[in-house]
């Protein structure tokens, strides 16, 4: 009974949690490539637009719900559900940070430990396949059927590479759960390189890295791997004839990959949650020393404001990341929030990555797409897991 | 997916197809109506596309959704008034369009322009055409998946058009090439304007080419992508930088001088390799050559008059009209009726940033035109479009079609 309430409050917690991230994911998207790209981004709706998330919401829920006349009736409607499903339930493996007690209870941040977590994943990304590919074919239009084409091949090519540039990392550690595998990346070589998988021996895995953020973002469906919805050459590919809430459903599922996707990578190449050096060198003090950075700079601009309104909201904002870098260093708190700061951080960077890359490249032709999965990802992937295996198997 | 009898009228050479032999094996093709509501056929185009899988088989332009008479109306206006209509020709180099029209009046009149009035339509119509080519650039990019260039080339075109803006009171819609000179004497402080902006360009178009030509992904789409072959080209009626793509040195600037061109010392960037990148290519470097045009005209702009010395055709300043009785006089026919000008016709071609542009005009001697034809460049490139994507994938036919950077309303007019 007590393990059946804290697991329900957990999920409720990383939905919770997942949720806003999604929503907040795209306002970081918008305002970051609008400044790429010499523009301001959402401003209107609350303080900096933070409120954008929450009024897209309202208006895709609010929105009429249109059913063309033409479509497939029950694979139109499992379709988004399909997606949305299997992008979401993802997030149930991936571990966040250590195992930690609140008061009589003792728990790990992470809904399940499943033994095959990595596995799982694999699995599940898939059946996402199925929601695009389904999606396409219910719509009974031309440009939604060779958006869901284009999305099925390209998915399924590039899992392959996926899988073997995941597998050569799990040659090396030896287990497929997500939690002993951050366990294996802890410590340090020679006191100061970090026992990751992309930094250990005997072969340290950075080309099995690229190899999956390649293929994470073939998977993803984004630029410049984002044919299926290439929106100059086949409108809006495969959800070009949904609207409202199923639209935003597929959209959720494309965020809510991402995320999972970073989460994997982190975990997988990056060590999790392990800071990236030793704590005698001051790994504690790093998150407050940023926070009260950027604490510093909300008040220095609060003070010398470029708008009027930024003389009260830039302080409060500068007394929340105050609030914030005192917890990094509070007693008890520190412990919970310090391997959640790292875990996040990296999966931000890995983020930020995405949308960097969004606003810089063009797309592929789908043949030269394709070409590139099968006759530079799939031979490299395979020399590196050979390559790999070579190694562990000598050592 | 079965194959749908098409049921507007054009399209009957397309279902030709129909009466194929009953062939099990032979490939069964889909339809595909693309525009004229994409986004990616740059305004009101329709083209329908035979598919087999994603290949091209037949392609069939559509046009006409921006029909708006132009020629007509020029008819039932007098001859001044027709330069407003010829902005909304091709709204994306509207001068060059009034200079070829401004040429075209003028040389049935018989003026003489001064130089200074010359030298303005030049650097004018060579803004015209880096103003043109940004915005080519940005939506091809666009078009291929670059999203940023599209704001970095706006961001170069807001400040031309705030030159336009500065000395016709326009941004769009200028109107500032009439026959006899200019609208208004350029404002005090224009020409520093002009230096500020064309200085810093070339460092621009620098910015633009390590953005995209250090991209393999961007080489890999336009690369060999969109060919035709030069002898195609020509019996079409395709002209600009689509046949300087393909090698041929043809541009009305040299070779049939206008506007005291003959007096600038310019190059006609030519490429051999015939395909999207090599169209790219020309147009970066014409903008760059359109820079160095304007700096010369900057630096040897002659002083003196603005207008022609033809106060039958051209408004008196209002000094004059309010002392003079005879400069009263011609405001006043100018004004209500219009100048006439001698029966006869006349056709000038120039350089746009398109292609050729040529008007050929027939006056009955009256104060209206008798007939504006204008032969635009958009029209002849886009007769080339069934030949061009032929047997080519879907992605492809994008950035082809961008390649050939037609403007609807030039193409419908």
């Amino acid at each position: 009974m007590n393990f059946l309430i804290l697991s329900l409050i957990k999920a409720a917690v990383v939905a919770f949690v997942l949720m806003t991230t999604l929503a907040y994911l795209q306002w970081i998207e918008r305002k970051v490539i609008a400044h790429i790209q010499l523009r301001v981004g959402p401003r209107r709706v609350g303080p900096h637009g933070l409120l954008q998330p929450l009024a897209d919401v309202i208006k895709l829920l609010t929105k009429e719900d249109m059913l063309p006349s033409h479509v497939n009736k029950p694979f139109y409607f499992l379709a988004p559900f399909i997606a949305v499903f299997f992008a979401l339930i993802a997030i149930s493996v991936i571990p966040f940070g250590t195992e930690i007690t609140i008061g009589p209870v003792k728990t790990a941040m992470q809904l399940t430990d499943l033994n095959i977590g990595v596995l799982f994943i694999l699995g599940l990304s898939g059946m996402g396949v199925y929601g695009v590919a389904l999606a396409g074919w219910a719509s009974n239009n031309k440009y939604a059927l060779l958006g869901g084409l284009r999305s099925s091949a390209q998915m399924i090519s590039y899992e392959l590479p996926m899988a073997m540039a995941i597998a050569a990392p799990l040659l090396m550690l030896n287990t497929l759960s997500f939690r002993q595998l951050v366990d294996a990346q802890g410590g340090y070589f020679f006191g100061f390189i970090p026992r990751w998988t992309v930094f250990q021996g005997p072969f340290p895995q950075v080309v099995s890295f690229i190899l999956f953020m390649i293929a994470a973002f073939a998977e993803t469906n984004r630029v410049p791997f984002d044919l299926p919805e290439a929106e100059n050459e086949l409108v809006a590919g495969f959800h070009t004839e949904y609207s409202s809430m199923k639209f935003a459903s597929f959209f959720m599922a494309e965020y809510a990959n991402m995320v999972t996707v970073s989460c994997v990578a982190t975990l997988l190449f990056l060590g999790g949650w392990q800071p990236p050096f030793p704590e005698q060198y001051g790994a504690k003090f790093v998150p407050s020393l940023i926070f009260a950075l950027g604490a510093l700079l909300c008040f220095y601009h609060g003070f010398n404001p470029a708008r009027p309104f930024d003389k009260i909201t830039l302080p409060v904002v500068g007394v929340v990341f105050l609030g914030v870098a005192a917890a990094f260093v509070a007693p008890v708190i520190s412990t919970i929030l310090m391997p959640l700061f790292w875990f996040a951080a990296k999966v931000g960077i890995i983020l930020f990555l995405y949308i960097w890359v969004r606003a810089t490249l063009p797309r592929f032709r789908y043949d030269q797409l394709m070409r590139f999965a099968w006759t530079f990802m799939f031979p490299v992937a395979v020399v590196n897991l050979f390559v790999t295996g070579l190694l562990v198997a000598l050592s | 997916m079965s194959k749908r009898p098409l049921d507007t009228d054009p399209v009957a050479t397309l279902s030709a197809p129909a009466v194929e032999p009953a062939n099990p094996s032979a490939p069964r093709l889909m339809t595909l109506n693309m525009g004229p509501q994409h986004p990616s056929t740059h305004g009101v185009l329709r083209i329908m596309l035979e598919l087999e899988g994603e290949t091209i088989r037949k392609a069939l332009p559509d046009i006409g959704f921006l029909h708006t008479g132009i020629e007509k109306q020029c008819e039932v206006n007098t001859w001044q008034q027709a330069v407003t209509l010829t902005d909304r020709v091709d709204y994306l180099s509207n001068l060059s369009n009034n200079l070829v029209y401004a040429l075209a009046v003028e040389k049935l009149l018989q003026l003489e322009i001064p130089a200074r009035a010359q030298w303005t339509r030049v650097l004018l119509a060579e803004l015209t055409r880096i103003n043109s080519h940004l915005v080519w650039l940005g939506t091809h990019a666009l078009d291929i998946g670059a999203m940023t260039m599209f704001f970095y080339c706006f961001r170069e075109r807001e400040d031309i058009l705030r030159l336009f803006e500065m000395v016709s009171g326009q941004r769009m819609m200028t109107s500032y090439i009439r026959p006899g000179g200019l609208a208004l004497e350029p404002p005090r402080g224009w020409d520093k304007a002009v230096g500020k902006f064309i200085k810093a360009f070339p460092s621009k178009v620098d910015q633009y080419e390590a953005l995209l030509d250090a991209n393999p992904i961007w080489k890999r789409r336009t690369q060999g992508v969109g060919f035709i072959s030069l002898e195609d080209m020509l019996d079409l009626g395709v002209t600009g930088p689509m046949i300087r793509g393909a090698g041929l040195k043809w541009d009305i600037r040299k070779s049939e001088p206008y506007s005291s061109y003959e007096k600038f010392t310019f190059e006609i960037p030519t490429r051999k390799e015939n395909d999207v990148y090599a169209r790219y290519q020309v147009r970066l470097a014409e903008m760059r050559e359109s820079a160095k045009i304007v700096v010369q005209a900057l630096e040897g702009m002659p002083g003196g008059a603005w207008q022609a010395d033809a106060p039958h055709v051209v408004l008196p300043d209002r000094e004059k009209m309010k002392t003079q009785m005879e400069a009263l006089i011609y405001h006043f026919k100018i004004v209500t009726e219009g100048y006439r000008v001698p029966a006869g016709e006349v056709y000038q071609a120039i350089e746009s940033p398109r292609g050729e542009i040529a008007y050929y005009i027939v006056s009955d001697g009256t104060s209206k035109p008798y007939r504006v034809h204008m032969r635009t460049p958009s029209f002849g490139n886009l007769q080339a479009l069934p030949v061009l994507l032929k047997d080519t994938l879907i992605a492809d036919s994008i950035a082809a079609l961008g390649s050939m950077d037609f403007v609807l309303g030039d193409t419908d007019r």
